[in-house]
């Protein structure tokens, strides 16, 4: 075993969140096979937050530039890639929007196989041993990777350790590469706001909410959590046009682990539990007391979320205010 | 426009999920299959392309053992002109099968080939770009807009923070998201029809690949909860809950 290429997320110059977490899962795979961990950053120009990445368990930061990379540029990532591929033994992204664009690619590119949504990874003989959610998390598939597979590692799974490395930097060469998608740039959304995958605080509603316009009550709650919390939804209310595609928690829309998942008027069908499931700490509020959401909720209240989701709102922004 | 959507059959997603006694796959009896919920995007963004383009052929690309052939002809009761079934047992290493679909695809010379963005029932998410990849083609994935025009299309997908706008030429591999469109129920007359289209059998060899199944097992459940209260007057006893014993505040 030589040595663990991470490819890190940069946007705008900056370091996406999520890369300590990344490094953390290559360090401790790397610390099993006496290997090393190098960090691959993409970039246009300056990236800050690179001097913190030996820090994080990165043994070599290596900084690729090229104008092209101002975007996310998935076709000069993979040949990048690809150059430097042979001192590798695998290749870990984070299985963020943009990770998992990039994951196949690269492992198409190098004939290698790819596990995507990986929640644990260690050596296994010669092997890695990769466990993932598989039916929506509904169940876990352990799985063994030869070859130099690339491992996609799921946001939330690890938390960034303090294993205190050299972060030496060191340029890569962008080789040729023809640009084949040519991403243009990043627009907001049609509503600025937290995406569901990264808030620490996720308010989701569904069907018992009655209407699209008492979402209201929902965005006032998360607003009492000042800027860490934002507001999700069941598919039913998505499907019925209420809120947009992007907040929909569950099989057909996004899996979520946030601290805290407070579920709002939701029944929790079985497709929609398969996506919160995992969030440390679950409420649900619900008129019905057989409710199956009530049998993931670590705390439930039973009643009329009319009256208990502005109580809430007030009692959170009371201890926030503290 | 020549459009090809490669398929997948999955257990409908309110499937009870039970380990088979391989203990490395689910136990299939009594499961429903359908087409894979995100491919059915796919499929109508196919039949759409063709109707503005006003001419073409859209067809539908599935690898598996013979029960697929079903879900093929639901597709083609959606409106997809022809089916190929690639017959075999799929390899456990998406790899695999991504070379036997490009290579498939590279004869059928399509300006567009989609996918969805995932199968809901490995969540493999790869197949798509590494298709792409092989063919050498651009390929943008997940996209909720696709838009065909003059040999270009652009696409938006949905990145963490905002909508990720990109363009490339065509010939190019899409895997589609929800919002892309609202696919189409298979009419009556859809149904009647597919049974008189095209549906190819072409038996292939998937390579074993590099992925061995180690395990498949059931999640740990979450301990059973407890209802706090009734009424706006639990809410002083959840926020305890939530400061002290759960500590996320």
């Amino acid at each position: 075993m030589t040595a663990i290429l991470a490819i890190l997320e940069q946007r705008n110059g900056s370091l996406r969140k999520g890369a300590a977490e990344l490094l953390a899962a290559a360090r401790q795979v790397a610390d099993q096979g006496g290997a090393t961990v190098d960090a691959l950053v993409c970039g246009h120009g300056p990236v800050t937050g690179l001097d913190g990445l030996g820090a994080a368990g990165a043994d070599r930061v290596l900084v690729a530039t090229h104008p092209d990379f101002a975007n996310y540029c998935p076709d000069g990532v993979v040949a990048t890639v690809a150059a430097i591929a042979a001192n590798y033994r695998a290749v870990f992204v984070a299985a963020t929007s943009t990770g998992k664009d990039l994951a196949p690619r690269v492992a198409a590119h190098l004939g290698a196989t790819c596990a995507m949504d990986v929640t644990s990874v260690v050596m296994a003989g010669a092997m890695l041993r990769v466990v993932r959610p598989v039916y929506a998390g509904r169940a876990l598939q352990t799985v063994d990777l030869a070859g130099t597979p690339v491992v996609a590692v799921r946001p939330g799974s690890y938390a960034g350790v303090a294993a205190a490395k050299a972060g030496a930097m060191d340029h890569v060469t962008v080789p040729a590469f023809t640009r084949r998608l040519e991403v243009t740039g990043i627009r907001a959304p049609e509503k600025a706001a937290l995406d569901v995958t990264e808030a620490r605080v996720v308010i989701s509603g569904g069907r018992g909410l009655g209407d699209a316009k008492n979402f209201a009550l929902l965005e006032e709650l998360a607003a009492a959590f000042g800027g860490e919390a934002t507001v999700g939804a069941s598919r039913a209310v998505v499907d019925a046009g209420w809120i947009e595609h992007g907040a929909q928690v569950g099989q057909t829309g996004k899996t979520v682990a946030p601290d805290l998942y407070v579920a709002v008027g939701i029944s929790g069908a079985v497709q929609h539990l398969a996506g919160m499931r995992t969030a440390k700490v679950i409420v649900a509020i619900n008129r019905d007391k057989d409710a199956p959401i009530f049998k993931v909720a670590d705390f439930g209240i039973v009643g009329d979320l009319f009256e208990i989701v502005p109580a809430l709102t007030a009692a959170i922004a009371k201890v926030k205010a503290n | 426009m020549k459009i090809a959507v490669c398929l997948r059959r999955v257990p409908d997603t309110t499937t009870k999920i039970v380990i088979g006694a391989d203990g490395v796959s689910i136990n299939e009896a009594g499961v429903k299959f359908v087409p894979n919920p995100y491919d059915e995007y796919a499929l109508e963004a196919a039949i759409a392309l063709k109707d503005a383009a006003g001419s073409g052929e859209t067809i539908v690309v599935a690898l598996g053992e013979d029960a697929v052939q079903e879900t093929l002809r639901t597709a083609l009761a959606m409106g997809i002109d022809r089916a190929i079934h690639l017959q075999g047992k799929p390899s456990a290493d998406g790899l695999e099968n991504a070379r036997l679909l490009a290579a498939h695809l590279a004869s059928l010379n399509c300006d567009a080939v989609l996918f969805g963005k995932l199968a809901v029932d490995d969540y493999g998410q790869q197949t798509g770009a590494m298709v792409a990849e092989l063919m050498g083609l651009p390929c943008a994935t997940a996209v909720a807009k696709l838009e065909v025009s003059g040999g270009r299309a652009t696409t938006e997908r949905e990145v963490e923070g905002g909508v990720e706008q990109a363009g490339c030429a065509l010939p190019a591999v899409f895997t589609c998201d929800k919002g892309l469109n609202n696919p189409r129920l298979p009419s009556l007359k859809g149904i009647m029809a597919a049974k008189k289209k095209p549906l190819d059998i072409v038996p292939v060899s998937a390579g074993s690949g590099q992925v061995a199944i180690v395990s498949l097992a059931l999640p740990a459940e979450r301990a059973a909860g407890r209802i706090v209260g009734e009424g706006a007057a639990a809410v002083p006893a959840l926020l305890q809950l939530l400061t002290s014993e759960a500590k996320v505040l």
